[in-house]
């Protein structure tokens, strides 16, 4: 079923970081037995049945480790580096050194690429990589494993509050490439951090496979921002699984824009008392795929979740969203509200929506809710009956509908650049980039 | 500046306006009462071009156009205005980008330039302290999270700068205590002027104590059924509608 992958795993696992570690080799090896066994998922598995990953599978990615960094196409990569961050750029699958900028970071902040990692402080990637998720959770995920070439291994010490979030701008410059990335974020005790991960390439076939282990910490504050802006063939497949220890707080806006198929994981495992946000917002036009699936876990009592995950799909553009919210026998006092509303523009357009609440505790609030739908009559008239004329008054509307999720960014230059994706991926008549 | 002749209308199969006739001058202060479901509301959102609404007999001239085949927006670039009974929330719209937007869109249709950003602002502070609002109501989604009373003030907000000839209030009145009752009348008054006519819906006598009418008309069963000044909203109050239903009937 995957053979050709398998055939490639052989030829270049050597290259792999960290193959000198005893027990990498285990757990890669375990991971790759685990992919190759299962293959890549199928319609028949129930999270994946919106979602058909055949063509990955016909087609081989192939990892480049040797990747020349003046391949780099300058124009995509300043045209997403955003101002006021520090930013750390991986090229390919490897983190690039020479185009990220750390000037400034406070020395309690530790920010290592997972080759340098590997080698200079193994025994703490070891305690955390593969903790967050586990490679059965999908094919993905073990694949990842099985192939990581690089990627993020980020500490932020007790107490420490990063004053500018840091960039992870991943960006793919070749047809065909395979960049599987497997980053580590650790946020200690009462410590603060904001990351922004970043997803942009060539317009050619490419397959990006990442992995983001998250661990934030008691009390800890961490918000981690995606913005998905892949090249229009490509294929993008992204899992952020994070542990959250008690009283902490995590956030996620999950922006999906690009992509020819794009699916995006994100779960959370709540301690607690401990809060999380998960916002996000798709958009699709022309034949474009985006799948999202996000699991709360409230394994613990007194634990908040709220979420809000918008889609806008246009032309023949299909969207999946599937909620779980789990909560636990022992987690009484939960608190917990899952809301997806969908906009379709066209008639060819599809969504595929499913939230789902399984709870075996019994003192809990949860609440969940459903839309898809058209542009509100009702306000479309209210603002003909204010002078607009319909056509801008729908484009005003849709905008304003994804506008709701730019809006909560309050990291000015990320903002400005969620906002220029947005008017370039729909009509812009009548609206104007200084109202949004 | 206003000719109702005859005007049908119907949702579906039900008849609602069964030929009603009206004549507004400039500057003149007309307020429709009538029990519910007289077709007070439908007789606005039919003048506003609100969708859903079929005219099947009757003729409307406003300014000498006929209103009912201009688009809404048309109609409401031409200065014809509604203030809503149910203000619909917009999230995601900023107030101020609505007003200016609006403002721009009367401008262009009347061949003049866009609003120089500065003034727009002066004259939207001006205008806002008019209705007693805080200025962090322009940069709130519109609507969004109002309580009834701020989005009616919203509403005359919107008119005090849209400065339309025919000002329809429907409703205005409704939900709201004394005090905003009296800020939103305040704000009307201060509207009124010898070339802008309105034409104020409302349930309720109370309404005309803030914004004195020169005409009063009873709308009951799809048509008007007895006009007079001022006082006959005291008439009305006093006696009741069955008092004017009966006299039609």
């Amino acid at each position: 079923m995957a053979n050709n992958y398998s055939a490639e795993y052989e030829k270049t696992s050597d290259a792999l970081p960290g193959q000198s570690l005893d027990w990498l080799k285990v757990i890669r090896a375990d991971a790759f037995k685990c992919f190759s066994d299962k293959g890549f998922p199928s319609l028949r598995e129930e999270e994946w049945r919106y979602t058909n990953v055949a063509a990955i599978e016909k087609k081989l990615f192939t990892p480049q480790f040797n990747v020349e960094v003046n391949e780099i196409d300058k124009e995509l990569l300043q045209n997403y580096q955003l101002d006021g961050v520090f930013t750390i750029v991986l090229v390919n699958g490897r983190v690039s050194l020479e185009h990220s900028n750390l000037e400034g970071l406070s020395d309690n902040i530790s920010v290592l690429s997972m080759v340098d990692a590997l080698d200079q402080k193994p025994e703490l990637v070891e305690k955390y990589l593969a903790q967050a998720v586990n490679d059965k959770e999908h094919s993905f995920v073990a694949f990842n494993t099985a192939w990581f070439s690089d990627g993020l291994f980020i500490h932020v010490q007790a107490n420490q509050v990063i004053e500018k979030p840091i960039q992870l701008l991943h960006i793919v410059t070749q047809a065909d490439l395979l960049a599987t990335t497997r980053s580590i974020v650790v946020v200690d005790e009462m410590a603060e951090a904001s990351i922004i991960e970043t997803y942009v390439g060539v317009e050619n076939v490419y397959l990006t496979a990442a992995v983001t282990e998250v661990f934030v910490g008691k009390n800890a504050v961490l918000t981690l921002y995606k913005m998905q802006s892949e090249g229009d063939k490509a294929y993008h497949f992204g899992g952020i699984y994070v542990k959250q220890d008690k009283e902490s707080r995590f956030t996620h806006h999950n922006f999906s824009f690009g992509g020819l198929l794009a699916r995006n994981d994100i779960h959370t495992d709540l301690n607690v008392a401990s809060e999380c946000d998960l916002n996000g917002l798709f958009l699709g036009v022309k034949r474009q795929h985006i799948d999202n699936h996000t699991r709360i876990n409230h394994a613990q009592p007194h634990a908040m979740s709220r979420e809000l995950y918008k889609g806008v799909l246009n032309q023949r553009a299909r969207g999946v969203f599937q909620g779980r919210v789990i909560v636990a026998e022992d987690a009484q006092q939960t608190n917990s509200e899952m809301n997806n509303r969908n906009l379709l523009l066209s008639n060819d357009a599809e969504v595929d929506t499913k939230p789902q609440l399984e709870i075996y505790a019994d003192d809990v609030k949860c609440a969940h809710g459903v839309t898809v739908g058209q542009l509100d009559e009702k306000s479309v008239f209210y603002l003909q009956s204010r002078c607009l004329d319909e056509k801008t008054a729908r484009n005003i509307l849709t905008f304003a509908f994804a506008n709701e999720m730019v809006d909560k960014i309050k990291v000015e230059s990320l903002h400005e650049k969620l906002l220029l994706q947005l008017l370039q991926r729909f009509p812009q008549e009548g609206v104007e980039k200084s109202w949004l | 500046m206003l000719s109702i002749e005859n005007l049908h209308a119907s949702v579906g199969d039900t008849s609602i306006l069964k030929g009603v006739n009206l004549q507004i001058n400039p500057g003149e202060v007309h307020a429709i009462m009538g029990p519910n479901g007289a077709g007070k509301s439908t007789l606005s959102h039919v003048l506003s071009g609100k969708p859903g609404y079929i005219v099947t007999e009757g003729k409307v001239i406003y300014k000498g156009q006929n209103l009912l085949e201009m688009e809404p927006e048309l109609r409401a670039r031409a200065g014809v205005f509604l203030a809503f009974q149910y203000p619909v929330e917009i999230p995601g719209v900023s107030n101020i980008y609505l007003l200016k937007a609006a403002l721009n869109a009367i401008r262009k249709h009347n061949g003049l330039e866009e609003v120089d950003a500065m003034d727009f602002l002066t004259l939207v502070k001006d205008k806002i302290k008019l209705l007693q609002m805080d200025e962090k109501f322009l940069y709130r989604a519109v609507n969004e999270g109002f309580s009834g009373g701020e989005k009616k003030r919203n509403e005359i907000l919107q008119a005090a700068i849209l400065e339309p000839a025919l000002c329809m209030l429907d409703e205005t009145d409704s939900g709201l205590d004394i005090d905003a009752l009296k800020i939103v009348a305040d704000g009307v008054n201060s509207l009124r002027s010898e070339d802008r006519s309105f034409l104020m819906i409302t349930h309720y006598q109370r309404l005309l104590d803030y914004i004195k009418p020169d005409f009063v008309h009873v709308l009951a069963h799809g048509k008007i059924v007895k006009s007079g000044g001022a006082e006959l909203a005291l008439e009305l109050e006093a006696k009741g509608y069955q008092w004017v239903e009966g006299q039609a009937a």
